[in-house]
């Protein structure tokens, strides 16, 4: 119910919201948690495992009951806190886990089998028989158990991430976190002050406290004002810092959209920030411990700085008849605001003996509550105090078992908390994350006082370090109350008593861990899935390990805590994964021709980042293997043009350039004459071949080499590491120049006829003998000219400028044309050169030497390279390995598919007969069958001998006839012209 | 007679405003990447300055004469850009034509450094990153170069092949910081 | 994660490629022997503590580094160019 002239929301501006398709109002301010206990529904959802019903129990992110799903469709959003959610207009929100209706939910017979399902029920029924694991107790289990679900659909809203730097990232703004961030911003230090909630102030906005003799809520909007002011501070709300990692980096999740009902304007609902920060503070305060006593999950009860949370932030009293449950000074603080407020308080319950009294209620000392009652919520509980039993009629109880300071972020780096007896909870060890200070609550500071001397201390010592002078000037006063409490975790007793509320662990279950021999923490956890829902146990790990220190006779420093990880609360994949959707996964590569490619309507392939045309279409064609053959038609018989920019381009100059090559290469380059090219193997360090390519001397100290697509980034690294780590004493520049040029393949019988129509001065084959390379005119600019071939015809590749590229691959084409050829695409290639028996990746792919594919020749005796030791190794030369060789089918029509495996005619296609693979494969129209090439044990030796096929994937067998690799024109006298 | 036409990266498609931020092409000119030669960086600086007024940038910086400017352009590498190489500079340097290598976009507005927060895992605030300061850094996945501009706008280059991721990528950044208001 | 380029400064792990052990940069002459060859190419020691790795900015300035630190407590020690780091 709301009370009146409570609370910091705006009375003014009504917000209406559906709950399970019920209309209510809330006002602009409240959460959904608060709107909701405002209109008295206590029933939320229904608990994981055992469905019972569940209402809130905290007034934070750290809410492990109040789960609702929100939106719909590609908006659906499943296992939204209500305490976290802001309510908006026209907002509609629905309980989860539940069938079919959220007061009468038929699964809730889980409840009533629960003596079948506690610790270690699954590992101990789903084991056998085993047959029945995946056709019936996962599906059903799936069914069962959960929580929230998607919608299945696309996910419709934007995502971002970004990157933020500063001197000083201040986690948290209560007091500690705005007063460090207070005396930073004043010394002028570069400054993020982040918090979780969409109001800054943290307690202060949820107590009575006064600090210089003000409202901590109004002192609070004072220095947020004072904050606003500074250019150097930014505040950053709604952000929840969710995990230290190394170097002062932190991850945080901003929920920017979450509380607006439009979110069509294209802002993003949520913003993935990296904060890099050369120092931080950690002020995230402390969170309260509920205590375990038997059905202490019913609707009604909840922590007891939740129960002042919603009466004086949101101006609600959880409950008409309240009773308070602590084993604290700081429980009594409930009481007093409660009464103040004008809410009736039924009883005080302290299980101090020697509690101090409050006068204006009736007080229970030494007493606990050990049962509650109440379909579906609170009615009733049950007090066990030194003058016997008694009922209670209550319809909220509000419990403190102390606080646990929020630290989680300390421990990201794997760092373990200490025990502090006085305040019965861990705090942080200093330094366990290099640069980030705790201070207040999250240090077991739990004063307003004591949070804004150490807000301000550990501002002060990080400006410091920064050498940014500090001035902290005069403290504001605040209360200064010591924390006194007595450790009570779970009130011993009959029934089921509720550590983790949200995975369902009970008192009972973490002692019969112990029993079965479960005593680490650790295996504590694993066993009874404590703290492993999406709250990862915030409000129950402490007490749980508290319960298995007690049976096993240990106590809490000796059990310690389970490992913290980040992040801090829930973060979406789609957050995670933000800019990576779409196009934003990986740079797409166009060529210059890319365009005009498509507008001829070739379907795309990826080479690498790069997209590369598959074939060119034509009117009549059915499939792709017709307009492949005709492509290969144009370069056998007239002249085809081909993009070939995407290979990488190297410029390498210096007195040394020559060196280097020679010393990168296997073969020779140092000799190559000024205008001429060769063509160049290169091995990594271990031996085997790394890239190929051709290499052309553009002068005496200038060269360019070419890479293939795929090793092109690699390549340059590699000649990166050469000149930098290996031999930074040589002369030598590389430079990629891959893009600055466009670069096309011209090849066929036509090729120098149509080349000499575009060029300034004509070819004149006797300058321009095979592997000759120049500078040329074409049509008034300057180019180059390569004459090389991939295709066994005569060849050449022209190369402009790259703003020309569109403009010259237009011209090309349609001169192509005019002389009955035109553009060729990858297939055709790819036939082309397997024709040849010119090697691609396919083949050097990594696990192949220079003698595998038949150039052992091609390293150099006189001298030394990169992987030519490693390459005379025996076992890469030896007789039986697995070399290159061509395979033609015995039958016309046999297939022949890449990637499946050769073997004796006679032995059974099995992995102890296996003689090598087909690497390559393609329907040559110049053999009219399909030809392969592939690694054979032995294979040059083997020429003539008819071998096995197998696909076993594919059920294909095919005999094949061991041929040469060079299926096309072997003297080369086409290509030479 | 046939002839060949110029195209840039991004012709037709720039320039492009979102809420106070405009995008556009910048054709800086000749593009030379220049590398000393063993022992010559002080020489090739020399002759820098001599034909072309320019400082020798250091790491991070960017000089800039009229319309050529020299931009740090990674490890023994400057950019000479807006000025065709003197022929004195191929003694003590190695020079490589780059006119054409590079997609070359301006990003201006109030919003460009939030844009930029986005893509680049770089502090790009002024005055930290003020005129004269350059970047060789991620943009989004791409390798790139980003310069602050003598009006408070930034110069930005990614391989001319990418020309459409980065337009893609600025597009969406630029239109939700827009869309925050 | 983040290193400290000499060229660029301090900067995200994102922006450089791991590239091994920075033993790499000592490579024995071709007649070493098949031990020195083999300690090259395929021999590397995994050390809880302090190792030297060879990084490259590939996304930065080009540069090869080589790269100080801890295994175990990640702290990044030093980093120098591998044109300067070899000894």
């Amino acid at each position: 119910m709301r009370v009146q002239g409570k609370g910091l929301i705006d009375r003014d501006r009504p917000v209406s919201f559906t709950f399970d398709g019920v209309g209510y109002s809330g006002y602009q301010g409240d959460t959904l948690a608060s709107a909701l206990l405002a209109n008295e529904v206590r029933l939320v959802g229904r608990s994981f495992k055992y469905h019972r019903p569940r209402g809130i129990l905290t007034a934070g992110s750290e809410e492990p009951n109040a789960l609702v799903t929100v939106g719909r469709d590609g908006r659906q959003d499943p296992n939204v806190r209500a305490t976290v959610q802001e309510i908006y207009e026209g907002m509609a929100a629905r309980s989860q886990n539940r069938w079919p209706s959220l007061s009468f939910d038929l699964m809730a017979v889980n409840d009533l089998a629960a003596p079948f399902l506690g610790a270690g029920f699954y590992y101990k029924t789903f084991m056998w028989p085993r047959s029945f694991w995946e056709k019936l107790y996962e599906p059903v289990i799936r069914r069962a158990a959960g929580l929230g679900a998607l919608s299945g659909q696309d996910n419709s809203d934007r995502y971002e991430r970004a990157f933020a730097f500063c001197d000083l990232l201040v986690i948290g703004a209560g007091p500690a976190g705005l007063m460090a961030a207070l005396v930073a911003g004043r010394a002028g230090a570069d400054v993020i002050l982040a918090d979780e909630d969409a109001r800054m102030g943290g307690r202060l906005l949820a107590e009575t406290y006064e600090i210089d003799g003000k409202p901590g809520a109004v002192w609070a909007e004072e220095a947020l004002a004072e904050l606003r002011g500074m250019e150097n501070v930014r505040l950053m709300t709604r952000t929840t810092v969710a995990g230290a990692y190394d170097q002062g980096t932190y991850a945080a999740l901003e929920r920017v959209s979450h509380h607006r009902a439009d979110r069509g304007a294209g802002a993003p609902l949520e913003c993935f920030w990296r904060i890099v920060a050369r120092r931080a503070v950690l002020a995230a305060g402390a969170l309260e411990r509920p205590i375990a006593f038997a059905d202490n999950d019913r609707p009604g009860i909840m922590t007891a700085g939740a129960v002042r949370a919603y009466l004086n932030r949101w101006g609600v009293s959880p409950g008409r008849a309240v009773t308070v449950f602590g084993n604290n000074d700081d429980a009594h603080r409930t009481v007093r605001d409660l009464l103040a407020a004008g809410v009736h308080v039924a009883a005080l319950i302290d299980s101090r003996h020697d509690a101090t009294r409050l006068d204006g209620v009736r007080m229970i000392r030494g007493g606990q509550v050990c049962g509650s009652g109440g379909r579906q919520g609170l009615e009733r509980i049950t007090v066990r105090h030194p003058g016997g039993e008694e009922r209670i009629a209550t319809d909220c109880l509000a419990m403190s078992g102390g606080w646990n300071p929020s630290l989680h972020l300390t421990c990201h780096m794997n760092g373990r908390p200490e025990w502090r007896r006085d305040i019965a909870a861990f705090v942080p060890v200093a330094g366990m994350v290099p640069g980030l200070r705790a201070a207040g609550a999250c240090n077991g500071a739990f004063s307003t006082m004591a949070c804004l001397r150490e807000g301000a201390e550990a501002a002060s010592e990080a400006l410091n370090a920064l050498g940014i002078k500090a001035d902290q000037g005069t403290l504001p006063r605040a209360e200064e109350t010591p924390c006194v409490l007595e450790p009570l975790w779970a009130v011993p007793g009959r029934g089921r008593a509720w550590l983790d509320f949200q995975n369902d662990v009970t008192v009972k279950d973490v002692k019969q861990a112990a029993v079965e021999n479960f005593r680490s923490v650790e295996h504590m956890k694993r066993y009874t899935t404590q703290g492993m829902a999406t709250d990862q146990g915030k409000n129950s790990n402490v007490a749980a390990l508290a319960v298995l220190a007690d049976a096993t006779g240990r106590g809490i420093p000796e059990t310690g805590t389970t490992t913290f990880r980040p992040p801090y609360s829930p973060i979406a994949i789609a957050a995670l994964g933000a800019g990576g959707e779409g196009k934003g996964f990986q740079p797409e590569r166009f060529t210059t021709s890319h365009a005009a490619t498509l507008s001829r309507g070739a379907p795309m392939i990826e080479a690498g980042l790069w997209y590369r045309p598959s074939y060119f279409p034509q009117a009549g064609e059915t499939d792709w293997q017709q307009s492949c053959d005709r492509e290969v038609g144009y370069v056998r018989n007239a002249v085809g043009v081909a993009d070939v920019s995407t290979l990488g381009k190297i410029d390498i100059q210096g007195a040394d350039a020559a060196r280097l090559l020679d010393f990168v290469y296997t073969n020779m380059f140092s000799t190559l004459k000024v205008g001429r090219v060769r063509y160049g193997l290169m091995l990594r360090e271990d031996g085997h071949v790394m890239d190929d390519g051709t290499t052309a001397r553009l002068g005496e100290d200038h060269y360019l080499m070419t890479t293939t697509t795929a090793a092109a980034g690699q390549v340059m690294a590699h000649l990166e590491f050469v000149t930098q780590g290996l031999h930074p004493e040589w002369d030598v520049s590389i430079c990629s120049v891959t893009e600055q040029w466009a670069q096309f393949a011209v090849a066929g019988p036509r090729a120098r006829e149509l080349l000499n129509g575009l060029l300034d001065t004509p070819v004149d084959p006797a300058d321009w003998p095979f592997m000759s390379c120049g500078a040329v005119s074409v049509l008034g600019g300057g180019g180059r000219l390569f004459r090389i071939s991939f295709s066994g015809e005569e060849g050449y590749e022209i190369a402009v400028p790259a703003r020309y590229g569109a403009s010259l691959f237009d011209l090309l084409v349609r001169r192509a044309e005019a002389l009955g050829g035109g553009a060729y695409g990858m297939e055709a290639l790819n036939v082309l050169r397997i024709e040849k028996g010119f090697i691609t990746h396919a083949e050097i792919h990594g696990r192949v030497t220079a003698y595998d594919i038949g150039m052992g020749g091609m390293v150099s005796a006189k001298k030394d390279c990169i992987g030519k030791t490693m390459a005379q190794r025996p076992g890469l030369e030896e007789p039986g390995r697995e070399r290159l060789v061509g395979l033609k089918p015995i039958a016309a029509e046999g297939k022949l598919l890449a990637g499946a495996h050769l073997y004796r005619q006679e032995d059974a296609a099995r992995c102890e007969h296996d003689q090598g693979y087909v690497t390559s494969v393609c329907h040559s129209p110049v053999l009219g069958r399909m030809i392969g090439l592939g690694f054979l044990a032995d294979g040059p030796e083997r020429i003539g001998e008819i071998v096995k096929m197998v696909d076993g994937l594919r059920g294909v067998t095919t005999y094949c006839e061991v041929v040469s690799p060079v299926f096309y024109d072997p003297e080369g006298g086409r290509m030479r012209g | 007679m046939d002839r060949l036409f110029a195209k840039t990266p991004c012709a037709g498609q720039l320039p492009l405003s979102i809420g106070g931020m405009t995008v556009s092409e910048v054709e800086l000119g000749p593009m030379t990447a220049l590398s000393p030669r063993k022992g010559q960086g002080a020489a090739l600086a020399g002759a820098l300055g001599a034909a072309h007024g320019l400082d020798w940038p250091g790491a991070g910086r960017a000089t800039a004469a009229g319309d050529a400017r020299a931009i740090w352009f990674g490890h023994d590498s400057v950019l000479l850009t807006g000025a065709a190489p003197d022929a004195a500079l191929a003694g003590p340097g190695v020079l490589v034509d780059q006119s054409d290598a590079w997609t070359v976009v301006r990003l201006d507005g109030t919003g460009a450094e939030a844009v930029l927060a986005r893509l680049v895992p770089v502090d790009l605030r002024a005055p930290g990153f003020g005129t004269g300061a350059t970047a060789r850094c991620r943009i989004g996945h791409m390798a790139g170069s980003v310069t602050r501009l003598e009006t408070g706008g930034f110069l930005l280059m990614v391989f001319r092949s990418m020309a459409q991721t980065l337009l893609h990528d600025l597009k969406s950044a630029m239109e939700a910081v827009a869309a925050r208001g | 994660m983040r290193i400290t380029c000499p060229h660029c400064g301090d900067r995200d792990s994102r922006e450089f490629s791991y590239k091994g052990h920075a033993l790499a940069l000592e490579r024995p002459a071709p007649d070493a022997g098949a031990e020195a060859w083999d300690d090259y190419v395929h021999l590397r020691e995994n050390p809880a503590g302090e190792t030297r790795d060879l990084w490259h900015h590939h996304f930065g300035c080009g540069a090869w580094l080589v790269v100080t630190r801890n295994t175990l407590t990640h702290d990044v020690l030093g980093c120098e160019l591998a044109s300067e780091a070899r000894r």
